[in-house]
């Protein structure tokens, strides 16, 4: 039964994964990726990897998916049609030996690796040591923790670049109101995130808490935060903040420099990034909300996108 | 096989017919607000029964009052969307009939459909 399960998800996989890359509407290419970013999402589940599967259909279809869709809608207005071009044989049968190549150098990387020497069973013995039980939490916060920060930083850089896009005189300015022009879809849209906002908040928060011991986390929990504020926008409930505002570049700086100074202080204890005996749990806690708040205002902002010159949302004292 | 089991596969089974109904009407219905139609009222279904079917199985009210949080989400989101799928139509096929002059918005909001 489970066997059947997971070959059906696997011929949906490859069927979405195709059909994403050779139909010729852009639209439908994206809603196909989404799909299946949602079923690559369930194979990770069924591999009992939930951190993984979150985080695939949040990060990977959620945020992803609403990107693409914004900027073909971007690109259609600027009076490109958004469509793929014909490409050339060779061109196609190129990347389909690199990709092909690549495949196979995978596959064998992952068939090599032993079956007993899963990193599990190093980190399992020293996770009594954090005071948390979620092993994906501890690797990425304690025992890997400097990809994790330096990809907090990543993250900002990327709201930096795309903020730095902003036309001659936009700068600094707000991003395009993402409020829906018609009132009554203005009004259908409000009256949902006014219910979907207090709960992306509190569903954050929980995500945070819970990332401790369960699935969850700050990358899960950011996304959940940007898509409820994202909404809000979207129904008007809020204003896009602008992009020089004091209090919105501490929300966005909040979460790194705490992990930062954190990992500085450290030092102190033995070295960077190294937890004080006994205070690592609340450390991770911290450095976890306050990144989860920072991923959920980035996210948020880099849908939203560039500032636009003249741009005035309806509520300019709304912070995003 | 006990009646629980009896039950859930009984849901199960009526919970996918819908769904396969409401599939079959967002690939055969002519208009959008027709397959809107089909996609509302059968998938709402649809989810309630699985979801239904679901908690039956598992048998605990904590994991069962989860399940009815993401029924409760997934239903006010789907009417939420199909709301404003609707107006986005009605206002494209008024648009289609009547030439107006702000066709810039139909780009922001998504693109024509």
């Amino acid at each position: 039964m489970t066997l059947a399960f997971d070959l059906i998800l696997c011929l949906m996989i490859l069927g979405t994964a195709g059909i994403a890359l050779f139909v010729r509407d852009a639209l439908a290419a994206i809603a196909f990726f989404i799909a299946f970013g949602n079923l690559l999402g369930l194979a990770w589940l069924s591999l009992d990897a939930v951190n993984v599967a979150m985080a695939e259909i949040a990060i990977g279809a959620g945020v992803t998916g609403v990107l693409l869709i914004l900027a073909r809608a971007r690109l259609l207005a600027l009076g490109d049609d958004a469509a793929s071009a014909a490409t050339p044989l060779w061109l196609r049968l190129g990347a389909l030996a690199a990709c092909a190549g690549f495949v196979v150098l995978l596959a064998a990387a992952v068939l090599s690796i032993p079956p007993e020497s899963g990193l599990d069973r190093v980190v399992a013995p020293l996770m009594p040591g954090l005071g948390i039980e979620n092993r994906v939490t501890g690797v990425l916060l304690a025992f890997r923790a400097y990809d994790t920060l330096l990809e907090t930083f990543v993250l900002l850089g990327a709201l930096v670049a795309v903020w730095s896009l902003a036309p001659a005189g936009a700068w600094p300015g707000r991003p395009a109101d993402p409020g829906m022009a018609d009132a009554p879809m203005r009004r259908v849209a409000g009256t949902f995130s006014q219910l979907l906002l207090p709960v992306a908040l509190v569903m954050a928060a929980y995500l945070v808490w819970a990332g401790s011991d369960l699935p969850g986390g700050a990358f899960q929990a950011g996304t959940v935060l940007a898509g409820g504020l994202f909404v809000a926008a979207m129904g008007g409930a809020i204003g896009l903040p602008s992009s020089d505002r004091p209090l919105l570049r501490a929300a966005l700086v909040l979460g790194p420099a705490v992990f930062l100074a954190v990992g500085l202080a450290g030092v102190a204890a033995g070295g960077f990034l190294v937890y004080p005996e006994g205070m690592a749990k609340t450390l991770i806690v911290t450095i976890e909300y306050t990144l989860a708040l920072s991923i959920g205002v980035t996210l948020a902002l880099l849908v939203a996108g560039t500032p636009v010159p003249g741009a005035a949302g309806p509520n300019p004292d709304g912070k995003g | 096989m006990s009646w629980t089991d009896a039950v859930v596969l009984a849901l199960l089974g009526t919970g996918l017919a819908f769904y396969a109904a409401g599939s079959l009407g967002l690939l055969r219905f002519p208009d959008t607000a027709s397959r809107l139609h089909a996609l509302t009222k059968a998938d709402n279904l649809g989810l309630g029964l699985v979801a239904l079917a679901a908690a039956l199985y598992w048998g605990s009210l904590a994991v069962a009052a989860k399940i009815a949080l993401v029924w409760l989400f997934a239903v006010i989101a789907a009417g939420t969307t199909s709301q404003l799928l609707a107006r986005r139509t009605r206002l494209d096929e008024a648009r289609l009939h009547e030439p107006h002059p702000d066709a810039a918005d139909s780009a922001r909001d998504g693109g024509p459909r």
